[in-house]
């Protein structure tokens, strides 16, 4: 019995066996299972971007004799706009640690960083919207803008959802504190707004970079 | 064996939530540098000549995945840890998919540009 513990005890030193939600060690800590369910919401949301992405590639070429990108784009201010949403993915993450350390008075700092860096985000882009439909070169002047307005408007779209969700997840926390619900939706919102710029990178790289360059 | 339990898994009830505390202020802030740093690298690149002209859209695609890389790891912790194997087979099938549903859509449109019958602009 001394020998098969001792050999128990060196088998079940082996971690990704018989760690927690992997068979050996019980089921794994509900923080975990519930991220990974939003994971996989995330990456539902990515496959639906694809798409958009794979129309506008097939489109950006279809200009209809209407304005390029090139013609279009600001660079500098998609610069700013990008550096925005990318800071304010920074102080998400650092305010949801300040969240798990337990330290409220420093999440809502952060909170109201990312939101205020959100809010700019969409300011900025709105702005850009309007100003090519001030020049006729709206979404249904030709199939490139067609795709172009579908694609970075549904960016949009998920940023500004993202931002309100944001003011009621820190109306949640007010109200009921940090408990472990409230910090499993935190943890959640962080993943999404961290997932909403690992698309803008794309959106970035993809329309308005490339779409300069050509 | 209780024993053992009691030592090598320090038996917690299930569902009860522990402090595992996934990241640090410091790799948040390196994953803000090296994101930053790939953003002005690649907007440098799509601006000047620094970059033999022809390969400016491949480094640009190189720039962008390394950065997404690092989104990935640094803000939405994905790493070796036992805890995010089933994330990462998740994020694995993901890429599939959109590899497909991207790749396959400009292929398919690209054969069929490239058997149209050539029509005189109306």
């Amino acid at each position: 019995m001394t020998i098969a513990t001792t050999l128990d005890r060196t088998l079940i030193a082996v971690p990704t066996e018989l760690a927690r939600g992997r068979g050996g060690g019980g089921p794994a800590p509900k923080r975990i299972v519930v991220a990974f369910g939003f994971w996989i919401f995330i990456l539902s949301d990515m496959i639906m971007f694809s798409a958009l992405f794979a129309a506008y590639a097939v489109m950006s070429g279809n200009t209809a004799g209407g304005p390029s990108g090139a013609e279009l784009f600001n660079l500098r201010s998609v610069f700013v706009e990008t550096m925005c949403l990318l800071l304010s993915s920074y102080t998400c993450g650092i305010g949801v640690l300040s969240a798990e350390r337990r330290q409220p008075t420093l999440f809502l700092i952060f909170a109201a960083f990312t939101f205020v860096l959100g809010a700019a985000f969409l300011f900025i882009e709105v702005a850009e919207f309007a100003g090519m439909v001030a020049k006729g070169a709206g979404p249904w002047r030709s199939g490139f803008l067609s795709a172009f307005f579908t694609l970075v408007g549904t960016h949009g779209v998920h940023v500004a959802s993202g931002l309100i969700a944001l003011v009621y997840l820190v109306a949640q926390m007010i109200a009921k504190g940090l408990r472990a619900a409230v910090l499993r939706r935190l943890l959640c919102w962080s993943l999404f707004w961290h997932a909403l710029d690992i698309v803008w990178v794309g959106v970035f790289t993809l329309v308005y970079l490339m779409g300069v360059y050509q | 064996m209780t024993d053992i339990h009691e030592h090598v898994f320090e038996d917690r009830t299930p569902g009860v939530e522990e402090h595992e505390p996934t990241a640090t202020y410091l790799s948040y802030t390196v994953g803000l540098a090296l994101a930053i740093l790939a953003t002005i690298v690649s907007w440098i690149v799509s601006q000047t000549d620094l970059l033999w002209p022809p390969g400016i859209p491949a480094g640009l695609i190189v720039l962008a995945l390394a950065q997404i890389g690092v989104h990935l790891v640094f803000f939405l912790h994905l790493g070796t840890g036992s805890d995010s194997t089933n994330n990462i087979l998740a994020l694995a099938f993901g890429v599939l998919i959109v590899f497909l549903i991207i790749a396959g859509s400009i292929w398919i449109i690209a054969n069929l540009n490239g058997n149209m019958m050539s029509m005189p602009l109306s």
